[in-house]
């Protein structure tokens, strides 16, 4: 029995310990919590059956900033190690579990959800819609999502890490490479949310194709939601080959099957490139609707319609469909010869001309503008100069030849984390900033704010710039550690400095939360920015329903020009009658259904395949329950949306 | 007023049927990507054998002959049962859905058989990497189509219930919309896998 737990339980370091311990107490104060102010029901009725895009946009944040704590802190670990030479403060495979699931999480755990958090709370109310196309099913993709993360993370305490890399390239991660539960977790718990993910893809595109407000035509919609498009469109055809390419492994490491083994006739660089055909559109994935968050800022924070509104939309197309001709850019090394390199080194440079136009295009959107220098403008503006330098380096990367020098060095990381934290994480916290007074009804606070842009920014240069220079020294991606003789050490601790200081950014944003709960300005009037779309015509925080009345919509920039020219919600002549409400009811189905795929996907990853099957027919009679349900729906009686629309103090 | 609401009703439920069909088509995009990457698994490793069993030695014409007759017969009848669900005939409509569910089982209990004839040569999932790849692509064809079939009883039983309505009538047309994909991806593996792999 003690010999089983050993064996079930990770042990023997005291960093798990102290997680063992926290996590116990962190779920004990919440079950204490819960029960003492008699919250459990509140939070079963308000929240896990909920299907309001709002909410469940919210609970996707809360648990993408919680994963971005989470592989925050596996990046300082891996600086700390690297800070100086001959360190052992961690030991080699545990550093390989550490950069693992770094990279995992902040990719698949952070990124994703921190986007799918923005789409649900922003894309309906910019179309002017009451929800989203499928609302059942996108409560399904946020608890997929969830349980999935939570069975990645598990693997910390129970089982063991992955550690064969983010990408866990076979024969590596195959069951020879990688004996036990931990590549299995990583297969689960990527597969089970990104099941969440295509549906999520799904659902957007069909809402943004079917649900827009009346008058809005494609051409007259909001970039963010152009943006969002583009998105879901790479998602619908990049998230199969992900599932594919994880279940094989799965199939090759369960039944023994040897599809991507180095024996018995597999092919392990199948796997490479299947993999990389999702990974490679994974990033324009997550970077589009960043983009987007920067067309919608730079304009509104310019008081001028966006420069070159179409160039803007057909980059974002371009972009989407470059991304797949690009794959191979990821392993220009592997011997696939000249002409295949040559191609894919040409089509990624090709990338960078729509990149280019809409660089030039909100450059000329601030030109001659009156810019405010808000929070969302402040990240906005520190993405152009880190996102030009990361582009450089990309096309740098992408010179086939020269890859050869670089290739899987600390170059690489240095770019990749400057695209990804230039681009992608500042243009979500652009977003964030820009619609938290929509979210919440209130403002954040400023000072704390400018705390936390300036830390994280010059950390971010402290901590990536040596890299480069790492890169070219020699020091390759994935070492734990180094000799003196290497001359890295002067490097590396600057750069461990930078990591830390980009940790104390973090902090202060979180500082930033807590106290502008507290403190923070409230936003009485819905549209705290002299905003330009849509979302920015109703009260902060939205009523359930989002729009009494679904908007008529004459122009881009809709609310704008109904500020304008005074109709619509803007003016105040518009007093229609109210008409009874269509809403989804909310559902504990979705809730079930991704429990017991964690049931499931646990217990295939230990392979009591007993608890697996259980989990599958669990999942099974879920999806029977929602197909016999007939009355999924109801109205919201006039009288009830009086009252709403009093208390938020709109004439009624 | 509940005139007023019964009429906003069918207006409401029109535009979301229009929004379920739209979605299950993207849905079927996303499975075709699914069975064109295995169909690609397969293409690269059928000659893949490490020296052991060949498609050649294994399949058998008059299995896969049958077994495609057969699918191509189903969805036939379930292509009939959506004729009766327009006329509005529920005893028909029954009767062709209950033949597409019988014609199904049998479909998967002869590739069952094949499969399991197949071990008993010494051909599993483990064998090699073309074994692997044919026994990944044709199963997951055949979990698909059980699926289906968990799915169309189901919808049976909701038609045994409440009749023809617009609710049961969406469900038939969709599952008939999966029915005849699955069809459609069965006729690629008779010919990449079957026909190729006799030849
Ligand atoms: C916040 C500051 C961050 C720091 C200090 C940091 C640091 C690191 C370090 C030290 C490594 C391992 C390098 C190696 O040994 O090979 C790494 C790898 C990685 N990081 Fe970060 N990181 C940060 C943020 C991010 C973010 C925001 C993302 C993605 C959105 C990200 C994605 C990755 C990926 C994909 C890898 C590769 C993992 C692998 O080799 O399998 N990182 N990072
Ligand atoms: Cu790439």
């Amino acid at each position: 029995m003690a010999d089983k737990a050993k064996g079930f339980f990770v042990t023997g370091d005291p960093l798990i310990y102290g997680a063992d311990v926290a996590i116990v107490i962190t779920l004990l104060g919440i079950l204490v919590f819960l029960t003492f102010f008699k919250k459990w029901g509140w939070l079963w009725r308000e929240w896990l059956t909920t299907v309001d895009h709002k909410k469940i946009g919210i609970m996707y944040l809360v648990s993408s900033l919680l994963m971005l704590f989470r592989g925050g802190v596996d990046a300082l670990l891996m600086r700390m190690q690297l800070a100086f030479p001959n360190s052992h403060f961690l030991d080699s495979q545990h550093y390989n579990e550490i950069f693992t699931t770094h990279g995992t999480i902040m990719i698949l755990f952070m990124a994703m959800p921190f986007m799918f958090a923005l789409f649900n709370i922003v894309v309906p109310l910019q179309l002017g819609a009451r929800d989203v196309a499928y609302p059942f099913l996108n409560a399904l993709s946020f608890w997929l999502f969830f349980f999935g993360a939570m069975l990645f993370n598990l693997s910390f305490v129970v089982g063991g890490s992955p550690d064969a890399g983010w990408l866990s390239y076979p024969p590596l991660s195959e069951l020879a490479g990688s004996p036990g539960p931990g590549q299995n977790f990583y297969i689960w718990g990527i597969q089970i949310s990104g099941i969440g993910s295509l549906a999520t893809g799904i659902n957007f595109l069909v809402t943004i194709l079917k649900m827009r407000a009346p008058g809005m035509k494609l051409m007259k919609m909001p970039l963010f939601s152009w943006s969002v498009l583009a998105s879901c469109i790479t998602i619908i055809f990049a998230f199969p080959v992900l599932t594919v390419t994880l279940a094989l492994l799965f199939v090759d490491r369960f039944f023994g099957a040897h599809i991507f083994t180095a024996t018995g006739g597999g092919n392990p660089m199948m796997y490479v490139n299947l993999i990389w055909m999702w990974g490679h559109p994974e990033v324009y994935i997550v970077v589009l609707p960043a983009f987007g968050i920067y067309s919608e800022v730079v304009s509104t924070f310019s008081k001028k319609k966006i420069f070159g509104y179409k160039s803007m939309v057909f980059s974002m197309m371009i972009i989407s469909v470059l991304s797949y001709f690009t794959w191979v850019h990821h392993f220009f090394t592997m011997g696939a010869g000249a002409d295949v390199n040559t191609f894919f080194a040409i089509t990624t440079m090709a990338i960078g001309i729509p990149t280019g136009v809409k660089v030039f295009n909100w450059l000329f959107t601030m030109f001659r503008g009156r810019i405010s220098m808000t929070q969302p403008m402040l990240w906005t503006l520190a993405f152009i100069p880190c996102f030009v330098v990361g582009g450089a380096t990309g096309v740098m990367l992408a010179v086939a030849p020269a890859d050869y020098q670089y290739h899987n060095s600390y170059f690489l990381i240095a770019h990749f984390h400057q695209v990804l934290i230039g681009g992608v994480v500042f243009g979500y916290l652009a977003g964030l900033y820009y619609w938290w007074p929509k979210m919440f009804g209130f403002k954040l606070n400023d000072r704390l704010g400018k705390w936390a842009f300036w830390t994280w920014n010059i950390g971010f240069y402290v901590c990536f710039m040596p890299q480069y220079a790492l890169g070219f020294m020699g020091m390759t991606r994935r070492v734990y550690t180094y000799g003196w003789d290497m001359g890295w050490a002067p490097y590396n601790l600057v750069s461990t400095g930078g990591a830390f200081l980009m940790g104390i950014g973090f902090v202060f944003q979180v500082w930033q939360i807590l106290y502008s709960i507290k403190n923070g300005e409230r936003d009485l009037t819905g549209d705290p920015w002299n905003g330009r779309t849509l979302e920015w015509s109703i009260p902060s925080p939205a009523p359930l329903y989002n729009f009494a009345h679904i908007p008529k919509v004459r122009s881009d920039d809709a609310w704008w020009d109904m500020k304008e020219h005074k109709h619509g919600a803007a003016s105040e002549k518009e007093n229609k009658e109210f008409e009874p409400i269509h809403m989804p009811k909310n559902s504990g189905i979705p809730f079930f259904m991704a429990a017991c795929w964690f049931v499931a996907g646990f217990g295939l990853t230990f392979e009591w395949v007993w608890v697996g099957i259980a989990g599958l027919a669990g999942v099974a009679i879920c999806l029977l329950a929602r197909s016999f349900q007939r009355k999924t729906d109801y109205y919201i009686p006039v009288d009830e949306i009086k009252r709403t629309e009093a208390s938020l103090g709109r004439v009624v | 007023m509940a005139q007023s609401v019964t009429s906003m009703d069918t207006r409401h439920e029109a535009h979301h049927d229009t929004f379920k069909l739209l979605g299950f088509w993207i849905f079927l995009v996303t499975d075709c990507i699914i069975f064109a990457c295995l169909f690609a698994v397969y293409a690269v490793l059928r000659t893949h054998t490490d020296g052991d069993l060949t498609g050649h030695e294994l399949f058998e014409v008059k299995g896969f002959t049958a077994e495609t007759f057969i699918l191509l017969a189903s969805s036939f009848t379930s292509g009939l049962a959506s004729l009766a669900m327009h006329k509005g005939n529920k005893k028909q409509l029954m009767a062709w859905l209950a033949v597409t569910v019988l014609l199904g089982m049998s479909f998967v209990g002869l590739e069952i058989t094949e499969f399991a004839k197949m071990a008993a040569e010494g051909a599993t999932i483990s064998t090699n990497a073309f074994l692997s790849s044919f026994f990944t692509l044709v199963g997951t064809h055949g979990l698909h189509v059980t699926f289906g079939l968990i799915w169309m009883i189901g919808v049976m039983v909701q038609i045994g219930r409440h009749g023809i309505d617009h609710l049961t009538k969406e469900k038939v047309t969709i599952v008939g919309l999966y029915w005849h994909f699955l069809d459609v991806v069965w006729i690629f593996i008779f010919t990449v896998v079957y026909l190729l792999g006799v030849m």
